[in-house]
């Protein structure tokens, strides 16, 4: 009797494993990669799935897993904070590129370092380890710590694109994650970091200007305030499906636009009067 | 020296040391209890999670993390407790048999990354299962294995021999002899086990981040069916557990009261994980007692 | 009625059935485990060597070499891949943090076990055993909060480092420890500890000359447990050792370790790139490493016993 049962609870778990795995059901969308762009997608997403019941099913992962997975059409969806020609080993000429939203990178540091303003080439010569001092450039006498994104991260190459341009960063601590920072500045004297105008916005972080120019979404959209990129979608070109794209439509519309993408601190693309191409050229649009 | 005074001495200094660690564990768990505690109202248990804005709950999460440790042990325990019986008892003392022990004690090192990404690029997406929680409980049983084998066969192994003698002596077989003998003696130690490993499986993140994902679509508690999306008991849909919501709060979250929502699911999940522990050895003492027939 | 007593007679008892099919299924759950582990050695080898015969990195630079940005090529054209730093600060973390948490463990070990009142001991086990469970983010934050500004104060830079790691992981790696090490003292028969009482031994030398002894291969797979959990670490590491990938110049430097490195980087690359290449190297080198631990603490937990005898 006793194995009979367990025979039993057995096959119906084998059963209803084998068909959940088959009726994984057609009305879903999973979206892959950067960690920086979920909660958007993630929030965007939640209205898109009460309104039209696709479950989009957001995960992160970094933006080099998105966008591989993509490319092998195991996701429909690949998230990434970087032009899929900026990575190595991408062939992104099987990638169909939808830009979301607008990132801008405000310049980061602890609030006792007695400094609001910094030239470009200020900025560029304490990432570079040539000022190590807060004093040599007009504040406290307090060493500099610097904390990088970790290699690879797609605010670590917009700052250093725009910013350092050839100049070699000094080596300093690295930071995979925009939470990371924000603490570490927060509580480390003297340091000073980039993070994405959404990470920002804590009380107990400084937003330095950088010759006069305030990290505000408007200065961006002038591009006045150059630290900035844009989020992209990847769809896979050969595995699209009619779900993707329709909650593509969605994520690029006005409505979303103006609202959710807005108040999560990105910038809408439609307010954008520049645009910007993989080189980093930008022009006006 | 005088050994009594040795003596002495020893005892005082385990004294002091044991009292050292004591007190430093009792400041932690009471950090984070009276950081997280205070800031939530009991509803926070009850009400989903949220994206961004504030006053989100870790209902789905804290369900997830019991359902996902609940499944995991179900697959790792009979598995281990079956390769820890054939380790200890049946397999040939020989140079083979050590070289497995020890490739089992160092698949255990393995940071939960590394399974994590195994566990991706195996199950996720080769074997098709997707981000769910069959993904997630099947990278944690590769977790668990090491662990939970290397413990129930040196539990085994702690037996003595007389025991064995004993069984066999009764004319019992040899299986008899484990069942009925060695098994019941090991039951303490295979709980500690068991509580260890449940621990790590309640606080592990990096390997359920790439697994059973990082999104807890809403559940309706009502639906029993296991194959609706929206089932708390469907193993096909992903997951989010309490402690990947807590790293992802603390690490991309854009959450508004991120911080507060943080430090009281930490609060919770240490107040489940102790609950756990309770009932766990509760179990074990009332299970050997039934075995070994009271003490 | 004769066939069938003989085949009663002549097949296996119910018992004999019993035995082979039990042996039988606990043969299958431990070849499981075994191509399990295996399929896992081999995956990560299959991945992590091909830095080595597809990138071009050369073995010997790349266990000796200091600087690490797989990325970029050096003068040869090789890509710059030395995983030095990473490699001697994961071994310090990990040893160090072992030899501290040791003494703590045998010493929690001991008075559960020797000196503890059942409702002493019914308090402290839950309690330690509450401590594997709180997540590595939390004991990271907890870390990043209180010790990393405690070290900053005391020592004066940045705080960040290997001491705060060990801090960290001295509390991550104390239950599993502890909990192994109760159970490896709990194994010793009381008989032979009733003999050297007998013998006039006091409690302590009891405990040292015999307990600790006949206990030594239980400690020592103990040990092997906590240091695997603090090698495999990342996450709690990670926020509070400061990720530069710079030689460890003192306890108090930034510097980065195996897994805090691969953690922090594998979500950002390309699969069968370099970059990704090199990062299964790591991964490579940390089973590797942990496979030499293993042997290491095996070769000396036989001559503890020899030596014991």
């Amino acid at each position: 009797m006793k194995k009979r049962n367990k025979l039993f609870l057995g096959a119906l778990l084998a059963l209803s494993l084998f068909t959940a795995a088959c009726s994984r059901n057609n009305k879903s969308v999973t979206a892959v990669g950067s960690t920086a762009l979920q909660p958007l997608v993630e929030e965007v997403g939640y209205h898109y799935q009460t309104q039209t019941g696709t479950t989009i099913n957001v995960q992160g992962g970094g933006s080099g897993t998105g966008l591989s997975q993509v490319s092998e059409g195991a996701v429909q969806i690949g998230n990434s904070d970087l032009f899929a020609d900026q990575k190595d080993g991408i062939d992104a000429s099987k990638l169909e590129d939808h830009k979301v939203a607008v990132v801008g990178i405000a310049v980061v540091a602890n609030q006792d370092i007695g400094v609001k303003n910094l030239s470009a080439s200020q900025l560029r010569d304490i990432f570079a380890g040539k000022i190590t001092n807060w004093k040599q450039v007009g504040g406290k006498d307090q060493k500099i710590v610097l904390i990088h994104r970790s290699q690879g991260s797609g605010t670590r190459f917009t700052f250093e694109a725009k910013i350092m341009g050839k100049t070699k960063v000094a080596a300093g601590q690295e930071q995979d994650s925009n939470g990371s920072v924000q603490k570490i500045v927060a509580s480390t004297p003297g340091a000073i970091s980039y993070l994405a105008f959404a990470y920002a916005q804590k009380k107990d972080l400084l937003k330095l200007e950088i010759d006069h120019v305030k990290p505000t979404g408007a200065n961006v959209t002038t591009n006045r305030w150059k630290i900035w990129s844009y989020e992209h979608m990847y769809v896979n070109k050969k595995h699209k499906t009619k779900a993707t794209e329709a909650f593509l439509r969605y994520i690029e519309s006005k409505k979303v636009q103006q609202t959710a993408i807005k108040e999560l601190g990105y910038i809408s693309m439609q307010e954008m009067k520049v645009k910007q191409d993989s080189k980093g050229q930008v022009t006006a649009k | 020296m005088d050994v009594k005074k040795v003596d002495h001495l020893a005892k005082r200094i385990i004294q002091v040391m044991v009292g050292i660690v004591a007190v430093l564990l009792v400041l932690i768990i009471g950090y984070i209890l009276v950081t997280g505690l205070p800031q939530e109202s009991i509803d926070f248990l009850f009400k989903p999670s949220q994206a961004v804005k504030a006053g989100g709950g870790i209902r789905d999460q804290l369900w997830n993390s019991i359902y996902l440790l609940i499944l995991a042990l179900l697959i790792s325990i009979p598995l281990s407790l079956g390769a820890g019986i054939y380790l200890a008892e049946y397999a040939p003392d020989n140079k083979l048999t050590h070289f497995i022990q020890t490739l089992i004690e160092i698949l255990s090192s393995l940071p939960s990354i590394v399974v994590g990404l195994f566990g991706y690029l195996v199950l996720v997406i080769r074997f098709n299962m997707g981000f769910s929680i069959l993904s997630g409980a099947l990278t944690l049983t590769v977790f668990n294995l090491p662990l939970l084998t290397s413990n129930i066969e040196n539990a085994l192994r702690s037996v003595s021999d007389e025991q064995r003698e004993g069984g066999l002596a009764l004319g019992l077989s040899r299986w008899q002899t484990i069942k009925g003998i060695l098994l019941p003696r090991t039951v303490p130690e295979i709980i500690t086990g068991v509580v260890l490993s449940s621990g790590r499986i309640f606080g592990e993140a990096a390997a359920l981040i790439y697994t059973s994902g990082q999104s807890a679509p809403a559940l309706n508690y009502l639906n029993w069916n296991p194959l609706s999306p929206e089932s708390p008991l469907n193993v096909m849909r992903p997951a989010e557990t309490l402690a990947v919501h807590i790293w992802k709060l603390n690490t991309e979250g854009l959450t508004i009261d991120a911080d507060i929502v943080s430090a009281a699911a930490s609060a919770v999940l240490i107040l489940v994980v102790l609950l756990f522990n309770i009932l766990a050895h509760y179990l074990g003492n009332k299970l050997e007692r039934k075995l070994t027939g009271g003490k | 009625m004769d066939a069938d007593i003989k085949k009663r007679l002549l097949s296996p008892s119910k018992a004999t059935k019993q035995e082979r099919r039990g042996k039988t299924v606990t043969f299958i759950t431990a070849a499981f485990i075994i191509v399990l582990t295996f399929a896992i050695i081999v995956f990560i080898a299959n991945l992590g060597l091909r830095t080595f015969y597809k990138d071009n990195v050369n073995i010997w630079e790349f266990l000796t070499g200091t600087a690490w940005n797989p990325g970029e090529v050096d003068s040869h054209g090789h890509p710059i891949a030395g995983a030095a730093p990473m490699i001697v600060t994961s071994i310090l973390v990990t040893l160090l943090s072992a030899v501290i948490a040791t003494p703590f463990a045998l010493a929690i070990g001991v008075y559960m076990t020797e000196y503890a009142s059942k409702r002493q001991r019914q308090i402290l086990r839950p309690m330690i055993e509450l401590f594997t469970g709180i997540p590595s983010v939390v004991y990271g934050f907890l870390g990043l909060t209180i010790l990393v500004p405690l070290m900053r104060n005391t020592f004066g830079g940045t705080g960040f480092g290997i001491l705060p790691a060990i801090l960290v992981l001295f509390f991550m790696i104390l239950p599993t420890i502890t909990s192994m090490t109760v159970d490896a003292l709990k194994a010793v028969p009381v008989s032979f500890r009733q003999a050297a009482l007998a013998l006039g031994a006091t409690k302590w030398q009891s405990i040292y000359k015999i307990v600790f002894r006949a206990a030594l291969p239980g400690i020592f797979t103990a040990i092997i447990f906590g240091m695997s959990r603090a090698f495999g670490e990342a996450l709690a590491v990670q926020m509070v050792i400061g990720n530069s990938i710079l030689m460890p110049e003192n306890l108090v430097s930034p510097t980065s370790t195996l897994t805090s490195q691969l953690t922090s980087q594998i979500g950002n690359t390309i699969m069968g790139s370099v970059q990704n290449d090199a990062l299964w190297s790591l991964a490579l080198i940390l089973l590797l490493m942990s496979l030499f631990f293993n042997v290491l603490v095996r070769f000396i937990t036989k001559k503890g016993k020899m030596n014991g005898r």
